[in-house]
């Protein structure tokens, strides 16, 4: 989206007065024997963009599926744009999961499908007009830099790329959440920073809540210490000890969220887990 | 020990059927509820229907032909060759051709379901697709099911006509008996109860294959060898069901509609 002109202020204050777009009240959740997650209680504000953080298997994925209804809780409550969803039957939250994105670990793209039906996936299932739907899907692309793939399928792709078209296919019908599962899992450097270059534009350019999983500290770091530059077209960073007042962080430790917090209070926590993780 | 362990596969095999049960009715029941996905339904038809068209012919042929060297060699002893056709006829209606036909596909199809929905499970597009706000039993499963049965009831006819192609190739060809013969006795004998047990068969034997292969695929988990296992486990599961199934329906057939 390189004609964005408006510059989005990259510290604004956090819109905490308006009710949160996702509520996490004492919840649990187990597989078998094993409970995974045990009395997490967190919220997703407008606006905000929260960091889960923890090492692998400590529940990161399971905690994201959980927030649009894919895993229901054993116990506590789940409010997702003010509905409780732990107990809701599967067909009416079709209509809230529609209203949310999703960037799944793999992409998990449909490979069966080119990247234009992949990324139109909604629309076409909305019998949306195909020139609208050809549009979008190029106005998709563009946003995620891959406007020469509309007609690739998935196999021809690189797992940045797909990474990027799987971006673009939850952007596509503007959501009013996202959810990011480990988005630069198994991804080098450079494509690491292309993908997070990319949600920071997403960002600071619609400031779409969102909830991204990483075990990647320096992901997280540098979400929270850039900013999108919409007249250069690239991710800026912040003066120096400015941080962006709307990413906040949480972290898992065995199923317990032990932090919740800014990035400050990150660094200046004394929680023995929290510093080894950072160390 | 040895008990626990009964104990534990019973549970998961009480488990299983409860959770199929419920599948099964799920997916029956979305057809009556939009949305429908009918392009869906020509695909899967497409897939299963014309896919299958060449093993069924192949079977078709190949068994009423080995039906007819076989009985006219047991008839010959009783001098009643001449009844061949009628035997082929009969047997390839009432009961080879659904069977047949329902553990050929079932073959073919329960496993191709089973193994590209099993692959959609551990790559998480099925997540992907409920993220989407779409229902994958709707979207997914149900298309297959009822592609299954309308296809299975054709692919059957096509069993049949085959079949009674073959013994009259073999019956003329081979056994050098009267063609116009045997075709008669095969079109004369026939009733409409043989018909309708026939062509009533291959409409279960289609759910069940369909609903079995898709049940193993929506539930698939473990990787890549999760994908291999659910796919043997649908067509041994498929197969068996059809070939005990067919016997309660035989039975049930056979008392609404007993021989004269």
């Amino acid at each position: 989206m390189t004609e964005t002109s408006a510059f989005v202020p990259a510290d604004p204050a956090p819109a905490t007065d308006a009710s949160p777009v996702v509520v996490f009240d004492h919840v649990c959740i187990g597989f078998g024997e094993t409970p995974v997650l045990e009395d997490v209680s967190f919220t997703v504000a407008p606006g905000e963009t929260r960091i889960l953080l923890g090492p692998a298997g400590v529940g990161k994925s399971v905690l994201l599926k959980l927030v649009n209804g894919l895993l229901r809780p054993d116990e506590g409550s789940i409010l997702l744009f003010g509905e409780e969803i732990s107990h809701m039957p599967e067909q009416r939250l079709f209509p809230l999961r529609k209203r949310t994105g999703m960037v799944f670990q793999e992409g998990a793209l449909f490979d069966s499908l080119s990247v234009r039906d992949n990324v139109a996936y909604q629309l076409i299932q909305e019998l949306v007009p195909d020139e609208e739907i050809d549009s979008r899907v190029h106005e998709a692309l563009h946003f995620v830099e891959l406007d020469e793939t509309f007609s690739l399928f998935p196999s021809s792709l690189s797992g940045g790329m797909r990474r990027r078209v799987a971006i673009a296919r939850a952007f596509i019908q503007q959501p009013e959440l996202l959810l990011y599962d480990s988005p630069t899992g198994g991804l080098d450097p450079v494509t690491s920073t292309t993908i997070i270059e990319l949600i920071v534009k997403e960002r600071d350019i619609s400031r779409t809540p969102s909830l991204l999983v990483t075990h990647r500290l320096q992901d997280a770091f540098t979400l929270c210490t850039h900013r999108f530059d919409a007249t250069e077209n690239r991710m800026v960073p912040l003066p120096e000890g400015e941080t962006d007042a709307n990413t906040t962080f949480l972290m898992l430790e065995e199923g317990r969220l032990i932090f919740d917090g800014s990035l400050r209070e990150l660094l200046a926590s004394q929680n023995t887990f929290v510093r080894e993780f950072l160390e | 020990m040895a008990i626990d362990r009964i104990e534990r596969t019973a549970k998961q095999l009480v488990l299983t059927v409860q959770d199929y049960s419920w599948f099964a009715f799920r997916a029956f029941m979305n057809l009556w509820r939009p949305p429908i996905y009918w392009p869906e339904f020509l695909v899967q038809a497409d897939i299963i229907g014309v896919g299958s068209l060449s093993i069924v012919i192949l079977a078709g042929v190949s068994t009423g032909g080995v039906l007819a060297l076989q009985s006219a060699a047991t008839l010959s002893a009783f001098g009643a060759t001449a009844i061949t056709g009628q035997f082929v006829s009969l047997t390839m209606i009432r009961e080879l051709g659904p069977v047949l036909t329902g553990v050929m596909v079932s073959g073919r199809n329960a496993s191709s379901m089973a193994s590209e929905l099993g692959s959609m499970v551990v790559t998480e597009q099925i997540d992907a697709m409920r993220a989407l706000g779409v229902d994958p039993m709707r979207k997914l499963v149900t298309p297959r099911i009822f592609s299954a049965i309308a296809m299975l009831f054709f692919l059957t006819i096509v069993a049949d006509a085959c079949g009674i192609a073959g013994g009259g190739l073999v019956t003329i060809f081979m056994n050098h008996q009267d063609g116009p013969q045997y075709f008669a006795m095969a079109w004369e004998h026939l009733r409409y109860p043989d018909i309708l047990q026939g062509l009533i068969k291959p409409l279960f034997f289609g759910y069940i294959l369909a609903s079995i292969g898709c049940f193993y695929g929506m539930r698939t988990s473990g990787g890549t060898q999760g994908v291999g296992r659910a796919t043997i486990q649908a067509v041994v599961s498929a197969s068996v069901i059809i070939i005990f199934v067919d016997f309660f329906i035989t039975q049930l057939l056979l008392s609404l509609f007993p021989a004269p």
